[in-house]
């Protein structure tokens, strides 16, 4: 059974072309405009959007979104509340996959099995859940499989050959390669190892492979697009969104056309790749 | 309990890294190869006599070990009850327990050949051990310490950075323990090849929370040898504090199979257990939850949120504890209860009074249900409490709280 991921990768494959991944922190800054948000993302050229789901303790992010998971808390946000978002998005989009990203905690004390039903009511496709590694795919990664959930897993350029099989085993919809070792929002320093990564990681597997970390401006996600199937942009979206806030941290008129002027920019970058690769 | 009592209590962790549903390897990919690694280099030095030879002399010759088992004859008259003995790992070189397993993960990272060594601190005692073992080896060393913790630790942020570590105060959260391993971690993920991450209590992803329980075994197993020599017997209980209980399990551990001894684990009641968000009682007053790598009773909200949790001795404020003490409380072998701020302080002055020895903040929870305990029980029965660390890092933060003085 194929999912929207599945589908949606397939089709930009026919397109020659890489999808777009954003994240943004589900209930940053606020329940209401993050919604607004999400639904601008795929008008400005989204093509699978990843919902954060806010965290006090995300071990692998830099600062920026350590914040913005800090200010969707205070705003009273909740992973009930994430899944609502999640469900009024679907009442315009019924074919932008939506992943939702974070740490496992939240999810193990909802409960899993009450999780995943409300996750797929919801219209969820995937998760990445950051802190379950495959050492412990029972926990989470089996059960999600078996309710036709796409798994995603992180690959890092510290996963060697020999444990690269090991990680893709349980791993669905598409590979999450992080482009280096470090918390999200540090910078790429070697565009040209990226590309070795991807063939390496596709020599064992068929799954289409993003490359996140460290992306930020069209040029960058150009730069990638070129080499993989998909880039995804998560500080630098989360960082336009923050500096359109007032100094309270709340919304302003600017806020969601922040957040939809970058994602156009960087859609213009990655729908360009392809022919560049080509000429 | 409904469970089955297993055949021995020694057994955990299995190949997992789980003590019953606790413990475990919940990280991220980029760390996950290296924690294989640092099992694997764990597993050969475990069993490499060489190994356990370089620990003994430094025992010996830096630490300063056995650390002695004191009669304390005043306190057990004043209580009345209990002969009280006290473990006196605040005799260590640095003033603490944290010595004896810092240096069992320096000599480690030394033979996995990392050059730099990181940290987490949260009352500063793991931290100046670090500092202290990385100028013995010559090894760069930084320590991550919430900034209010760096406030309220002046002394010991000024002994670190004497020995060389550069300490960097964490801004982020709560700016307490679990922020400065939660940066810590951060900076594990991004230096991941020549960095070594030496935890400073029985916590985070497996082999940790066992490999810490190792080097900190050494407190029990002396204890069980002085007390036998002693008294001729094993003692009736066991009394130590716990924040992420690495003091606690290294007493605690020897003695698990040894089913006549009582085992009780102290956690911090802060202002009370009723008080929302007032305590750091993981166990008394937390739930199973996942952080810092490992599955254990935690602090947080029915959102799992992790909560930030308050107690008046930094070395135990942490919203979590170690993955076996988790195990060790469900199974029902330890018996866990809690000391509040205001005990603790009670303690930490009458045995300054009546011993002579001021006793760090944390080791006073222990004594505080001491003194509880003691005074019901038979003058034939011995308890053993671990002193795990001085009081002189304290000092000036109960001043204030006592008004002065």
């Amino acid at each position: 059974m194929t999912t929207r991921i599945d589908r949606r990768y397939a089709n930009l494959a026919r397109q020659n072309r890489a999808a777009l991944v954003t994240f943004v922190m589900g209930g940053d800054p606020d329940p209401e405009t993050s919604l607004e948000i999400v639904k601008a993302l795929p008008l400005a050229g989204a093509d699978v959007i990843e919902i954060g789901m806010p965290f006090t303790d995300p071990m692998a992010d830099g600062p920026s979104i350590q914040a913005a998971g800090l200010r969707a808390l205070h705003a009273g946000m909740t992973l009930n509340k994430t899944l609502a978002l999640v469900t009024e998005f679907r009442k315009t989009d019924n074919d932008t996959p939506i992943v939702l990203m974070g740490y496992y905690n939240p999810i193990y004390v909802h409960g899993v099995d009450k999780f995943l039903i409300e996750a797929k009511a919801a219209g969820v496709d995937g998760l990445i859940v950051v802190d379950l590694p495959p050492e412990e795919d029972d926990e989470l990664c089996l059960p999600a499989l078996k309710a036709n959930f796409n798994f995603i897993r992180l690959v890092a350029p510290t996963t060697d050959d020999r444990r690269l099989p090991h990680v893709l085993a349980n791993t669905s919809g598409f590979i999450y390669y992080v482009s280096l070792t470090g918390v999200t929002g540090a910078a790429i320093v070697d565009y040209s190892r990226i590309g070795e990564a991807v063939v390496r990681i596709k020599g064992h597997t068929n799954l289409p492979v993003a490359v996140g970390f460290g992306v930020k401006t069209a040029d960058n996600a150009r730069a990638i697009a070129g080499q993989a199937d998909g880039v995804v942009v998560g500080t630098a979206i989360v960082d336009a969104l923050k500096n359109s806030l007032d100094k309270d941290n709340r919304a302003t008129t600017k806020t969601v056309e922040a957040v939809a002027s970058l994602v156009r920019d960087l859609a213009a970058g990655v729908r360009s790749a392809r022919k560049v690769a080509a000429e | 309990m409904n469970q089955q009592t297993p055949n021995s209590f020694r057994t955990g962790p299995d190949e997992r890294g789980r003590f019953g549903i606790f413990g475990g390897r919940f990280v991220a990919e980029t760390l996950m190869p290296l924690i294989l690694d640092l099992e694997a280099a764990y597993e050969t030095a475990k069993a490499d006599p060489a190994f356990h030879a370089e620990i003994a002399h430094l025992h010996t010759h830096y630490v300063g070990r056995p650390s002695p088992l004191y009669f304390a004859e005043r306190m057990t008259e004043h209580l009345g009850g209990a002969k009280i003995y006290f473990k006196r790992d605040e005799l260590n070189h640095t003033g603490a327990h944290k010595i004896n397993n810092v240096l069992g993960q320096i000599l480690l990272a030394r033979r996995m050949g990392k050059k730099r060594i990181i940290a987490e601190t949260g009352a500063g005692q793991h931290g100046v051990a670090t500092a202290t073992a990385c100028a013995k080896y010559g090894l760069d060393c930084v320590v991550y310490m919430g900034a209010v913790d760096v406030e309220r630790q002046k002394p010991n942020v000024f002994r670190m950075k004497m020995l060389g570590a550069q300490v960097i105060p964490v801004q982020s959260g709560a700016r307490t323990l679990k922020d400065a391993m939660n940066e810590a971690l951060r900076d594990w993920v991004t230096n991941v090849r020549d960095t070594f991450y030496c935890i400073g209590t029985a916590a985070g992803p497996h082999p940790y929370p066992a490999m810490v329980r190792d080097f900190q075994s050494i407190i029990g197993r002396e204890a069980k040898e002085q007390v036998l020599a002693a008294e001729g017997r094993l003692p009736d209980s066991l009394v130590a504090c716990i924040g992420g209980g690495s003091n606690a399990i290294g007493l605690f551990h020897p003695f698990l199979d040894d089913k006549n001894v009582a085992i009780y684990g102290v956690e911090a009641a802060g202002h009370g257990l009723a008080v929302d968000n007032g305590h750091a009682a993981s166990l008394a007053g937390g739930r199973p939850g996942v952080l810092h790598g490992n599955r254990t009773y935690l602090l947080m909200d029915d959102d799992g949120q992790i909560l930030e949790g308050h107690s008046i001795s930094a070395g135990l404020d942490y919203p979590g504890i170690g993955p076996e003490h988790a195990w060790l409380r469900d199974v029902g072998r330890v018996t866990y209860l809690s000391a509040t701020d205001k005990e603790a302080l009670d303690a930490f002055q009458l045995c300054s009074k009546l011993e002579g020895i001021i006793p760090a903040l944390e080791p006073a929870h222990a004594l505080a249900k001491v003194m509880e305990l003691a005074p019901k029980l038979p003058k034939e029965h011995v308890m053993v409490m671990n002193m795990c660390g001085r009081g002189d890092k304290d000092i000036f933060a109960v001043a204030e709280y006592l008004g002065g003085m």
